[in-house]
């Protein structure tokens, strides 16, 4: 008994060394995949075909895929192009960090458009109106008026997204990456007490996601301060 | 009377949703300064009469011509007129995420680009006009209807608009808060505002309007100074439909 705390003790500290890497994968693509999401999201709703369907293929083919065929399409199929290994891309595309990042990036854009989109459809459209009324470009009624409205309605649906998204980020052990999953693989492989060490790791994950959601809760309460009632 | 061009003109203006007819050859002019309410069954085409002038629905057929500029798909026309028009709806419409001040500020800035402490400026004038300025910094949701009502009107106000819409302003209302609103509105028309109202107020008709308008199916049917209006009604219709709404 003894002897496993001590092994748990361990490869927990040794597993926290892959913390950094999680978290990298997990802001890296978050961000960028809520820029690329912003990107889709106004493709989707720009009322031209032109920018609207290509829009809706590349969000059917990404989330009609599983993440992990696409880090492995990524990772072991594009090197054998050999116009990518010529492009500017192959620095980033020949690590498995690099390609783990993209997968996540583009699977990521593909869901949080939809959310965001669920929250640009909740929006008043009266609101919209009284903005044309008042005057407002189109531009501006979406920037003032649609944006701030439909992120605060989508940011509970956000949330679950980054919450997936981080425990997605150990499909990138599977692509050599040493974030906590590769290092766990690695301690399991050597002292062969997979009990042990998964579960410390699912543990270590359930903490993450406990202040993920504690961080989104203050979020959202700061949002959503104009719908609370006043306090007597 | 004849000299003076209307302010809005108006004329065979139809308006189709899909298969429906909504607007049948409308032809209506206001002139400065006039106090117009149209009333009329539900789905009568009242609230698209008023909404095609300042394009939220745009007219299939005819021409609508706002203080000399006409109605068509260019965008600085539409532009142009907006500035001019300002609107009242049934449900408010404030900006839930803004305080009422910003809800009053925003147009002026991004439309006028009047300077900040301006705009300020000219909100609070408006808000003390409809008597709630200690409303200022708080968010829509902690206001009473009729509050918000009011602060719609003064957000319309702030545009300086030579016209004001209203979309059934009361109708949303409280009985108790529907007086709070028509006083707003009835200063509004002594100090010679344009003001074409959708109500079925008819407290409001009588005492305030130049002249009424009755719509149904899509038409105009009749139309007269309130006087007439209400103790002399020609057509059946009309007669009808007054007989619904003072029955109860």
């Amino acid at each position: 008994m003894n002897e496993s705390v001590s092994l748990i003790f361990d490869s927990v500290l040794q597993m926290l060394g892959g913390i950094g890497m999680t978290f990298q994968l997990m802001f890296v693509s978050g961000i960028l995949g809520l820029l690329l999401a912003i990107i889709l999201l106004l493709m989707r709703i720009s009322g031209k075909w032109y920018l609207n369907w290509p829009a809706q293929a590349y969000i059917y083919v990404f989330r009609g895929t599983p993440i992990l065929v696409q880090i492995f399409i990524i990772y072991y199929g594009l090197p054998q192009f050999e116009f990518i290994r010529d492009s500017i891309f192959w620095p980033i595309l020949r690590e498995g960090y690099g390609c783990a990042i993209v997968g996540l990036i583009l699977n990521s854009g593909a869901y949080v458009s939809e959310i965001l989109r669920g929250g640009v459809i909740g929006v008043n459209p009266g609101l919209g109106e009284a903005g044309s009324a008042l005057g407002l470009s189109a531009r501006q009624r979406f920037i003032h008026i649609t944006a701030p409205i439909a992120a605060r309605l989508a940011l509970p649906a956000y949330s679950n997204e980054i919450i997936s998204l981080m425990k997605s980020t150990a499909l990138a052990s599977t692509i050599t990456v040493m974030d906590m999953t590769g290092i766990a693989r690695t301690i399991v492989a050597e002292t062969y007490a997979p009990y042990e060490i998964f579960i410390s790791l699912a543990i270590i994950y359930m903490i993450l996601t406990f202040f993920i959601q504690k961080s989104f809760g203050r979020i959202e309460n700061f949002l959503g301060r104009y719908t609370k009632q006043l306090e007597i | 009377m004849n000299k003076i061009k209307p302010f809005i003109q108006m004329q065979n203006v139809e308006k189709f949703f899909g298969q429906f007819q909504a607007l049948k050859n409308i032809n209506l002019e206001v002139q400065k300064g006039e106090r117009i309410v149209v009333c009329g069954p539900s789905g009568s085409g009242k609230s698209t009469l008023i909404r095609c002038i300042n394009r939220l629905e745009s007219h299939n057929s005819g021409h609508i011509i706002i203080d000399g500029t006409e109605l068509t798909d260019q965008m600085e026309n539409i532009d142009a007129v907006r500035s001019e028009v300002g609107m009242v709806f049934q449900s408010f419409n404030l900006f839930p995420h803004m305080t009422i001040l910003k809800n009053l500020m925003l147009a002026q800035r991004l439309v006028r680009k009047t300077p900040k402490e301006e705009a300020k400026k000219i909100a609070m004038h408006y808000l003390e006009r409809v008597k709630i300025p200690e409303q200022a910094d708080k968010y829509p949701i902690h206001l009473s209807g009729g509050q918000q009502q009011r602060v719609a009107i003064a957000r319309a106000l702030c545009m300086k608009p030579a016209v004001m819409l209203f979309d059934e302003p009361t109708s949303a209302l409280d009985p108790e808060m529907i007086n709070e609103v028509l006083e707003v509105m009835t200063d509004l028309a002594k100090e010679g505002m344009t003001m074409i109202c959708v109500t079925h107020e008819m407290g409001f008709a009588r005492s305030v309007a130049d002249r009424v308008i009755f719509m149904d199916q899509g038409e105009i049917v009749e139309q007269a100074t309130p006087e007439e209006f209400f103790d002399s009604p020609k057509s059946n219709r009309l007669k009808l439909f007054m007989q619904q709404i003072l029955t109860h």
